[in-house]
């Protein structure tokens, strides 16, 4: 079950960055190898130490982008402008640095893939991440069960991984992406465009509510809202699983 | 990988070196001025009419129940404490309202070494007896001049400082005695079954 994987010593470890890939003009995503790394379930994090030429050592967590099934370890970081950590991360960080890493961390906010109730993911911002690995993992080992993510962006250029999660809903084996903007919808958009409320979660949601886990990440205001209104649809509160992500959510 | 020589990360500076707050900051933790809101799950809304809080001994039999009325009776005061979450948030010089654990604990006697806090919902947490007594934990119904929040678990949560934030359970609703310590919610997934943040007891075998 979830969260056997982190029932052991997590000692750290040392990552090396293989390849960064640009996402938008506040997001990077770090591909990265690290030595001797145990494996993770979808949704799970990791706590990443940076360490600067006088010792001092700064400390952050952040979600897993990738699948359990990829080579490299995929973590993806938006730019806090007054955060320590990010900053790097985001604009310093290249091929061939590497830093420390711990992990995998949390077992509960983790898709079990023998679950086959219908999945609801619900993203806000940068809180897509972790709900990434989940989407990914069902590609990859071509699982069947069906999944929806619902993902609230400010604009079209604020959107994550937008090429791969539109193929993988083209792909028409289960996958879906609902888009909603919260400030600028792309020219001609005819889809959502304001943010994440009780109708919105009503149109998205699986008929089979009580059954259906729903995993809900982004800042502590959506988190908070998006949560209630599954309850008040009608989702179990027990399967209703959140992640907070902010300035200071866990991860600046 | 040596503990001792630590790989330096190129071009990375960090934050000023402020050592008046470093010297209160745990290993690992970093200085935050809002209060971020961590919880599994949605967040419950309890009435304050069907709240209770219970003390319970090692084989469930009710040794303390205090209704709200009689739990706001009890009496209570001011704390100003550090706390640190063990995602690695430091909020210093915080400012509860709270039931110290010794007043509900008065005329119990005290003779297990263990105890099961359990909240509203299926959280639960483990902590030693001896550092529930002392004028070491609270159960708090008010931070920073107001009653507590439901996010921030209203109506009222644990408070136990010394350790990590997610020994302070929100939604408290009371607390089992166990003679064998047992872990919680959080220390069955992987986190420490203690969790002292100045050991940076995070996870397990730390």
């Amino acid at each position: 079950m979830a969260g056997t994987a982190v029932l052991r010593r997590l000692n750290w470890r040392l990552g090396t960055i293989r390849e960064v890939v640009v996402e938008t003009d506040r997001a990077a995503t770090l591909h990265l190898d690290v030595d001797d790394w145990p494996g993770h379930l979808p949704g799970m994090h990791v706590d990443v130490r940076l360490t600067a030429e006088d010792g001092y050592q700064a400390e952050r967590s952040y979600s897993i982008a990738s699948a359990p099934d990829d080579r490299l370890l995929a973590l993806t970081v938006e730019r806090f402008d007054d955060g320590e950590v990010s900053p790097w991360m985001t604009e310093v960080a290249q091929a061939g640095d590497s830093f420390e890493l711990r992990g995998p961390v949390g077992g509960y906010f983790v898709w079990d893939d023998a679950d086959r109730a219908p999945v609801l993911l619900v993203g806000g911002g940068s809180g897509v991440v972790p709900l990434m690995s989940m989407a990914r993992h069902r590609t990859r080992r071509s699982i069947p069960t069906r999944m929806r993510l619902l993902y609230s962006a400010r604009s079209q250029d604020d959107i994550l991984y937008r090429a791969e999660l539109d193929k993988m809903a083209a792909a028409g084996d289960g996958f879906e992406v609902v888009y909603t903007f919260t400030r600028a919808p792309p020219p001609s958009w005819t889809g959502y465009h304001r943010r994440v409320d009780g109708q919105m979660l009503a149109d998205v949601s699986f008929g089979e509510r009580m059954n259906s886990p729903a995993f809900v990440c982004g800042p502590t205001p959506f988190v908070e809202a998006v949560a209630q209104s599954l309850v008040l649809l009608g989702h179990a509160p027990g399967r209703v699983k959140t992640e907070r992500f902010g300035p200071t959510g866990g991860s600046s | 990988m040596s503990e001792n020589q630590p790989p330096v990360s190129r071009g990375f500076l960090g934050r000023a070196r402020d050592r008046s707050v470093a010297e209160r900051l745990p290993p690992g933790q970093y200085l935050v001025h809002d209060f971020p809101v961590l919880s599994a799950g949605p967040t419950p809304h309890i009435p304050t009419e069907r709240w209770d809080f219970r003390v319970l001994g090692v084989t469930g039999d009710t040794l303390g129940r205090w209704t709200w009325d009689q739990f706001r009776a009890l009496p209570d005061e001011t704390v100003t404490v550090d706390i640190h979450c063990v995602t690695k948030w430091s909020k210093l010089d915080m400012v509860w309202r709270g039931v110290s654990l010794d007043v509900l604990f008065d005329g119990i006697k005290l003779d297990a070494a263990y105890a099961l806090v359990f909240s509203e919902g299926d959280y639960t947490t483990n902590v030693p007896v001896a550092d529930l007594t002392g004028g070491k934990a609270w159960i708090a119904t008010g931070y920073d001049g107001h009653d507590l929040e439901p996010e921030h678990g209203g109506p009222a949560r644990m408070l136990v400082p010394h350790l990590y934030f997610w020994k302070s359970a929100k939604w408290v609703r009371g607390l089992q005695f166990l003679e064998h310590d047992e872990p919680g919610f959080w220390e069955r997934l992987g986190y420490n079954n203690y969790g002292d943040p100045w050991r940076e007891q995070r996870y397990s075998g730390d």
